[in-house]
């Protein structure tokens, strides 16, 4: 019998498992159920959308409805049950399933302020999460001058640049002393605060907000230092809860997130869970990356494509890249042994951190224009030995990697240096040529070929030429 | 000698000098050779590829001509001894002819196997081709190619609808604003070309390349991208990802000149920058100022060569950068587009005129009815006499001498030996065969396993016609005859077709080039590599033609794409493209990224470039690249032997320590044989679509020996 595999959840998860077992084939029945009434789009570029640079159309995922995926979107689950195994839907539909997988993710978190109705929040207070609460966002940031953003952590100063790029005039109020505080330290976090000035991003640090109240013209929200800021709008960037609603009315095991072990399984042999509404290991990432990892491993065991498969959670990368900012994340900033590399230029918004353990990186933080930070991610993913020359991880290829030296003095050149790479012409060969009777550079290329392939040495050859003439003789050695 | 129908095309009287090309790579720069009756000397000649240019390489191919080792006699293997002995021309071709009746009665025509080589003229090429179809009616014929630029072909011919390498003249590249060069590294590879780059830059322009190692041409670049191998197309993706974002794709070019975007700008959504960084190393800066350059640029040409291509996964890794061409709308505008650095010397015309087992000549399809029709008519055979499509490369060598596969093989210009993926594999299938045929001007680790070698002429021996990377088609010409003794390979294919089908089938097979050349010349005509309006007297006053050329008082085509691309509604094809791993993953046991690739005094297995002295001194051995902090590790210090260690088998060669590499990778050259031999570690995963093995990565420890 064909295997009836329902996802409910069209995000970035469950877009992904669809298409993971599409790719790999065999007879299964896929069935997506997406709340959103909008095609499978990218969260990672809602931000880049919030700065005007990009459509709607261009946060589009690839999607593989037709090919035996049967995708509804605008199909909300009210309830699982795993008795009939059967999901059901607002519209009426049972659907009937062999397996059932949650990718239902994550909602944004309306922090219980007065003034704000977590159910009915008022107009111009919009949380940043999906592609219509983009949507909101736009339409009052058009006209608008002047935005605040609530929440310093990673998706609140994406969102915060994202609003500067369009020209507002942009607040971050942020409760704790420095921004980002679970991947950043204290010195990291104050030159990120520098940046984002440059870049129109005023912060406000260290103090919670106490009320919100907002109205046609505008919105004030209240901070418990006694200051009100007002704006036209506000964002709130206060963190995300996994979507376990449906989960724990049907009986599965929840704690943060819905209990998966290594294969994604829950309680339930027939129902996974994977993205941001699962909790693996103690663990809910809220990631691209790893929730693409569970899609991957999802695939494999309903296809059989790999029965060994299992989900092994990797410590993450956070990775913030907007015009202007460059930050790279990973590990634990708090610290712990091992020796520590630091570097820091404020007046260039530069800044590194980072930290070994055993000749492995441990923690890592770069900020503004590192040209290691591929490297850095690279060995921090793998975990692979970090370079002997520690200088090497702050200062990239600079150090240790030979570009051709500059051509000084040909007095100065070793007889045995090559000039010509293309004929394996030393500077032995030129001199001796010269000392031969050759006293032009056309007579020492013709005798030697030094300078007939790429060219490049033509300079240099020129150059000993020149300084041949120049000297009364010349030693060489044979 | 019965067989020995001299050939009319060598001239009466011997030519004091001629004007002709050089032997090695694809970018075939003119010289001139001269002769004094004795001596051949070399020197390079103005010529619109090279200007003037020739690397060591080609100052010193004459020396080859009188080399000592050269072959000059037929070696039959003697089944007393196991030695190859010398033995008359008779005598070795009465024993091919008995080995290839033996092997077609005892299982069929398909059991007889054709290899042929990138480095043959077309007029070789195509009477290659036409001698397996016609004079052994196999299926089995296919060439060195596959290992060359098969992927990037597969990729131009779906995304246009043609492959030809670069679809514009070289002198381009001097004019583009920016140059992209994907794991090609010309300063190595055809030193020449460089002196394009340098005008390129000099102009003004931005150099950037990608390639796991800092190599000569990474050296003169504005920025260097340093993926770790095998990670291009998630490169590809996220540049085209940034184009998108920053709004730097021809809309109008997309909407009017290609189909398929769409799906490509879905799937390209998923491949934001850091995701790429995350897998390849490249920084997400560098990727955004490579986007920049690419898509802010007047005029950009984006090339892959080898590194990208030599991969399970090339055909997608070329067309991650044929979308990004696409995009850019590159292709078809004056000093843009996308092209592919084809690496042997006649790897464009021998992959267009029958050696590939799907294609007839003028890069026509084997199995469609109409090109079979064509092809027929000409070689003068009905139709549905001609065999059907062959296996890839990898796939016939390692089916041979297996049950149900090959059990006798003709090698012309090619030695798998060295060259092939896993190549211990592929060495203990030859030893399986019943016949090994191998023909050659020099004793090749391949012609050193044959039960029959026969002694070919040289490039300065031969007149006839060569396809550059550029599709431009040059004049090859014979500066002096061949030594006594050795024959042309159309005259020896000529004499077997003759001993297995008769007079009458002697008569297919012409040993004159310039009558061959005008047989390809009908036999292509109306196909995509069209030759039919190209004549050895158009090429030699004329600096060559680019095809396709139908009418001989018609244009040639320097620059493709223009108004239309080669597909039926003319619109050229994105297809979406994903990342995937390669086909062996670094593991605690082979722990290391192994990549191969070449160095500049050595040219593909070496056979030739080896036995040069100046080159022998410029390149005398393998090594294996290692990053300091690796050989550190291993313990392992400058020039001490280190033994590379994959699935496949192993290898032996001095360490060379250089920063140049990533520490997680390690380098060596393929050109050697034997116990330095690169490729006995290979992996002979292949691409799905071109069959291109996967030689650019592969797992492996290294161990001091």
């Amino acid at each position: 019998m064909t295997e009836r595999i329902v996802i409910i959840g069209n995000g970035m998860a469950g877009s992904r498992l669809a298409g993971e077992l599409h790719a790999r084939g065999g007879d299964h029945k896929v069935t997506v159920l997406g709340a959103e009434p909008h095609r499978a789009y990218n969260r990672i570029m809602l931000s880049t959308l919030l700065a005007g640079k990009i459509g709607e159309p261009d946060v589009e995922l690839a999607e593989v409805a037709g090919h035996g995926v049967d995708l509804r979107t605008g199909s909300t689950v009210t309830a699982i049950d795993r008795a009939a195994r059967q999901v059901h839907t607002a519209d009426g539909d049972r659907i009937d399933y062999d397996h059932l997988v949650l990718a239902t993710g994550s909602r944004a978190v309306v922090p219980p302020l007065p003034g704000l109705d977590p159910a009915d929040p008022p107009d111009r207070v919009v949380p940043f999460r999906t592609l219509d609460d983009c949507r909101r966002i736009l339409a009052h940031a058009d006209g608008a001058r002047r935005a605040l953003v609530l929440g310093g952590g990673l998706l609140g100063l994406e969102a915060a640049r994202g609003l500067a790029a369009r020209g507002l005039d942009v607040g971050v109020v942020h409760p704790v002393p420095h921004l980002m505080e679970r991947q950043l330290d204290a010195a990291g976090a104050a030159v990120l605060a520098g940046t984002l000035a440059d870049l129109g991003v005023t912060t406000h640090l260290a103090v919670p907000a106490t009320a919100v109240a907002a109205d046609a013209d505008g919105v004030r929200l209240d901070l418990a230092d006694g200051r009100s800021l007002t704006a036209d709008l506000l964002v709130l960037s206060c963190g995300v809860r996994p979507d376990t609603a449906l989960a724990v009315a049907a009986g599965l095991d929840v704690e943060r997130g819905v209990l998966v072990d290594d294969r994604l399984r829950t309680r339930d042999e027939q129902v996974s869970a994977i993205g941001d509404c699962a909790q693996h290991d103690g663990t809910v990432t809220g990631l691209v990356a790893p929730a693409w990892a569970q899609a991957r491993v999802v695939a494999d065991l309903l296809t059989g494509a790999e029965p060994a498969a299992r989900y092994r959670h990797r410590p993450a990368v956070t990775r913030l890249k907007a015009a202007g900012i460059d930050l790279a994340a990973m590990g634990d900033p708090a610290g712990g042994p091992g020796e520590e590399l630091t570097f820091a230029d404020p007046t260039r918004g530069t800044y590194a951190r980072l930290r070994i353990h055993d000749e492995r990186l441990t923690a890592a933080i770069l900020l503004g224009d590192n040209p290691t930070v591929g490297t850095v991610i690279q060995l921090f993913d793998r975990g692979q030995p970090v370079p002997a020359d520690r200088r090497a991880l702050l200062l990239g290829r600079a150090v240790g990697t030979t570009t051709a030296a500059p051509a000084t003095s040909p007095a100065l050149m070793p007889d045995a240096a090559t000039v010509c790479q293309c004929n394996t012409v030393s500077k032995g060969a030129l001199v001796r040529c010269w000392r031969d009777g050759a006293r032009t550079v056309d007579a020492v290329v013709s005798r030697t070929r030094a300078g007939t392939g790429c060219g490049s040495c033509r300079d240099a050859v020129v150059g000993i030429v020149d300084w041949l003439s120049t000297v009364d003789s010349v030693e060489v050695s044979r | 000698m019965t067989d020995g129908v001299r050939s009319t095309t060598r001239p009466g009287q011997r030519p004091r000098e001629v004007a002709t090309h050089c032997p090695y790579c694809a970018l075939q720069c003119g010289m001139t050779l001269r002769t004094d009756g004795a001596a051949v000397t070399v020197a390079p000649r103005q010529f619109p590829t090279n200007r003037g240019g020739l690397c060591q390489k080609g100052w010193t191919a004459a020396e080859l001509l009188d080399h000592p080792e050269r072959l000059t006699t037929p070696l039959l293997r003697d089944p007393a001894t196991g030695e190859l002995r010398p033995a008359t021309w008779d005598a070795v071709l009465a024993r091919i002819t008995d080995g290839v009746r033996a092997a077609q009665r005892g299982h069929g025509r398909d059991a007889v196997a054709v290899f042929g080589g990138g480095g043959l003229t077309n007029e070789k090429a195509y009477a290659l081709g036409k001698f397996a179809r016609v004079a052994l009616r196999t299926r089995h014929i296919d060439y060195n190619g596959r290992f060359c630029m098969s992927s990037a072909a597969a990729a131009g011919m779906r995304a246009f609808g043609v492959d030809r390498g670069l679809p514009f003249p070289l002198a381009d590249l001097g004019r583009a604003d920016t140059l992209l060069l994907v794991g090609a590294n010309p300063a190595e590879t055809m030193p020449p070309l460089v002196r394009w780059l340098t005008e390129q830059r000099e102009r003004g322009g931005k150099l950037i390349v990608v390639d796991p190692r800092v190599t000569a041409t990474a050296r003169l670049a504005d920025l260097h991208l340093q993926p770790l191998p095998g990670t291009d197309l998630a490169v590809a993706n996220a540049l085209l990802h940034v184009a998108l974002t920053e709004g730097w794709v021809d809309k109008e070019y997309v909407d009017a000149r290609t189909t398929g975007f769409e799906a490509v700008r879905r799937n390209v959504a998923g491949w934001w920058p850091a995701r790429a960084e995350a897998l390849s190393g490249v920084p997400v800066a560098d990727l955004e100022a490579t986007a920049r350059a690419l898509g802010t640029a007047g005029r950009a040409i984006i090339l892959t060569a080898r590194g990208a291509e030599q991969h399970a996964k090339g055909v997608d890794t070329v067309t991650g950068f044929v979308n990004l061409a696409l995009a850019l709308g590159l292709p078809g505008r004056p000093g843009s587009g996308y092209g592919c650095l084809t690496g042997q010397g006649n790897g464009q015309g021998g992959r267009e005129h029958g050696q590939k087992a799907d294609q007839l000549p003028g890069y026509r399809k084997i199995d469609d009815p109409a090109a079979r029709a064509h092809v027929a008519g000409v070689w003068g055979v009905p139709a549905d006499e001609l065999p059907g499509p062959g296996v890839p490369a990898y796939q016939l060598l390692d089916a041979l001498g297996t049950d149900g596969g090959p059990r006798a093989l003709l090698v012309f210009g090619s030695n798998p030996v060295v060259s092939a993926p896993r190549a211990a594999r592929v060495e203990s299938r030859l030893r399986d065969l019943d016949l090994l045929v191998v023909a050659d001007f020099l004793l090749s680790e391949t012609a050193a396993l044959a039960d029959v070698v026969l002694p070919t002429a040289q490039w300065a021996e031969e007149d006839g016609t060569m396809t550059n990377l550029e599709g431009r088609v040059l004049r090859r010409t014979a500066l002096r005859p061949p030594p006594a003794g050795v024959r042309t390979d159309l005259e020896i294919l000529a004499a077997l077709a003759e001993r297995l089908g008769g007079p009458a089938a002697r008569q297919r097979f012409p040993t004159d080039p310039a009558t061959v050349f005008g047989e390809l010349r009908r036999a292509s005509a109306g196909g995509l590599a069209d030759y039919a309006g190209i004549s050895w007297e158009r090429v030699e006053t004329s600096d060559g033609a680019f095809w396709p050329c139908p009418d001989a008082d018609g244009p040639d085509s320097p620059r493709m794409f223009t108004d239309r691309f080669a597909t039926p509604d003319g619109l050229a094809r994105f297809h979406p493209v994903e990342h995937r791993p390669a086909a062996e993953e670094v593991c605690a046991r082979y722990p290391l990224h192994f990549t191969t690739g070449r160095v500049l005094a050595q040219y593909q297995s070496g056979t030739q470039t080896r036995r040069v002295a100046a080159l022998r001194r410029a390149a005398p051995e393998a090594f294996v690249e290692l990053h300091p902090d690796l050989a550190h590790r291993l313990g392992v210090g400058d020039g001490e032997p280190v033994r590379v260690v994959s699935r496949r088998g192993e290898f032996r060669a001095p360490a060379r320590l250089s920063p140049a590499i990533r520490p997680d990778t390690v380098f060596a050259p393929f050109h050697w044989g034997g116990a330095a031999r690169a490729n006995s570690v290979t992996n002979d995963a292949v691409d799905p679509v071109s069959g291109m093995p996967e030689f650019k990565i592969c797992a492996v420890r290294v161990e001091k020996v």
